[in-house]
């Protein structure tokens, strides 16, 4: 299902970051780096809630704008219950659409918030999401400080809380149209592959956004997976030539371009909802607004991951949701 | 001709090193070893003890170093190079334990600690009863015999 926008803009983004991330190959690009996982909370639940939190206040302050004048929220993360952003949103008192996608949990809020402002009933729209390294390692896998070694496989949870205000009014970033992938088997039920689970996703979800545009991959300056890693970077593009005839020349994936993959403790790279829109909202709209890509799609994709589920011995089921963006010169 | 996406994901794997990471454990491994010897022999000597007493002195010190390095937050580089030459030792099942409590620290010291400390290592605690209870069964019977 692809939604085609009329007029729906990304008018300001805000970027907050952990320790891992400021240290990596981006962190010049983020609008706040912070050197301490706590953030000055007392654990690691609530410094995810402070992410967020911190996200909307930046996104607020760089728009010049007051609460007020906000409709309504979309956000989620990656804790159970999405208790980050109910519990951030809990500090607010708006309008909030609460949505879990897993790491594709950006592009869907820029979706539905665009389908809600391009449908004339709402203005203006802050779509956010978080993921914190140390809760979500707390909550999918093992304490923080067991060093029970993984494979090579692995990816890092990113630590961010990222926020973007849409509106109809004009600015430099548009949200030209998005699809909303469907949830999609791959078979694979390892949790150290994450990877391998969402890259039949992002590819689905790409080639049907191809087919309902009625485009070719080339129309696009650059195609960017939301979190695959190293090894999921390999299999998509694979699986891409062998299932669906498209042969990837401008792709990367957010995932592999957060961190310092060689020189950081991150693995196959990065993970987490954070990751996409790190990256995006940070470095790629940069270069958008410095004219060196004007169309970008954007394919966040998202594990859905269970450990109960991954007990029970069942397949990791996947999802990917993709947006297009272009910068207004 | 068309792959499945199986293949493909199995095609881009990559390999465990399983040798080097033997060989790593190994080599580590035994050097525990050699420092549980050197412990007990140091115990044995220093407070004229029998062996069997300064093995158990020797456990508690391992036990201990584990969870102090494990909370000083150096202990999981060690068991991530390592691997099982930490981890099979009785430094794993600590270095669990200990990163299970810390983590579940702030919880409450009932709901928290107390329920959780054994997560990672309940199931070494039932496993091992479960073990010796069957050799002990089957030492007996070949025992009787």
């Amino acid at each position: 299902m692809t939604f085609k926008f009329n007029n729906v803009y990304i008018n300001e983004t805000a970027t907050i970051t952990g320790p891992y991330e400021s240290n990596g190959p981006l962190g010049k690009y983020f609008d706040l780096c912070h050197k301490d996982l706590y953030f000055g909370e007392k654990n690691f639940e609530e410094a995810e809630i402070h992410l967020i939190n911190e996200a909307i206040n930046t996104l607020l302050k760089k728009s010049k704008m007051d609460i007020t004048s906000v409709d309504a929220f979309i956000g989620g993360d990656l804790l159970n219950q999405i208790v980050a952003s109910n519990y951030a949103m809990m500090k607010v008192n708006k309008s909030f659409i609460g949505i879990y996608s897993a790491c594709s949990t950006a592009t869907l809020g820029l979706i539905l918030g665009g389908a809600l402002i391009d449908g004339g009933f709402l203005n203006k729209v802050i779509a956010f999401t978080s993921s914190h390294n140390a809760a979500a390692e707390k909550q999918y896998r093992y304490p923080v400080e067991y060093g029970g070694p993984k494979p090579k496989t692995t990816t890092f949870t990113s630590t961010g809380g990222v926020a973007a205000l849409l509106s109809k009014d004009a600015g430099n970033i548009k949200i030209e149209s998005g699809t909303i992938g469907e949830v999609v088997s791959s078979g694979v039920k390892d949790v150290f592959n994450m990877g391998a689970v969402m890259a039949k996703a992002a590819a689905d979800t790409i080639y049907k956004h191809l087919q309902d545009t009625g485009r070719d991959i080339s129309y696009y300056d650059l195609v960017l997976t939301g979190d695959l890693g190293v090894y999921g970077m390999k299999i998509f593009r694979e699986y891409m030539l062998s299932e669906y005839n498209i042969k990837l020349k401008n792709y990367n994936d957010t995932g592999v371009m957060l961190y310092d993959i060689e020189n950081q403790p991150v693995y196959a790279g990065a993970s987490g909802p954070a990751c996409a829109p790190l990256v995006t909202y940070g470095y790629i709209f940069d270069k958008m607004r410095k004219g060196k890509y004007k169309k970008v799609l954007l394919a966040a994709t998202g594990a859905l991951m269970s450990p109960t589920m991954v007990n029970h011995k069942l397949s990791i089921p996947s999802t990917c949701h993709a947006v297009s963006l272009e910068v207004i010169s | 001709m068309k792959q499945s996406y199986q293949e493909i994901v199995k095609k881009n794997s990559p390999k465990e090193s399983v040798i080097g990471n033997a060989a790593i454990a190994f080599i580590t491994g035994g050097l525990m070893g050699v420092l549980g010897q050197f412990l007990i022999d140091m115990y044995a000597s220093l407070l004229e003890i029998p062996t069997k007493e300064a093995t158990v002195c020797m456990l508690v010190t391992l036990i201990f170093l584990s969870c102090l390095f494990t909370s000083l937050g150096f202990f999981d580089k060690w068991v991530n190079f390592c691997k099982c030459g930490l981890i099979i030792p009785i430094t794993g099942f600590a270095h669990a334990t200990m990163s299970a409590a810390l983590e579940f620290r702030k919880e409450g010291l009932v709901t928290g600690i107390g329920m959780n400390m054994l997560k990672l290592s309940g199931a070494v605690i039932i496993f091992g009863v479960v073990s010796s209870f069957v050799f002990s069964l089957i030492r007996m019977v070949v025992g009787l015999i």
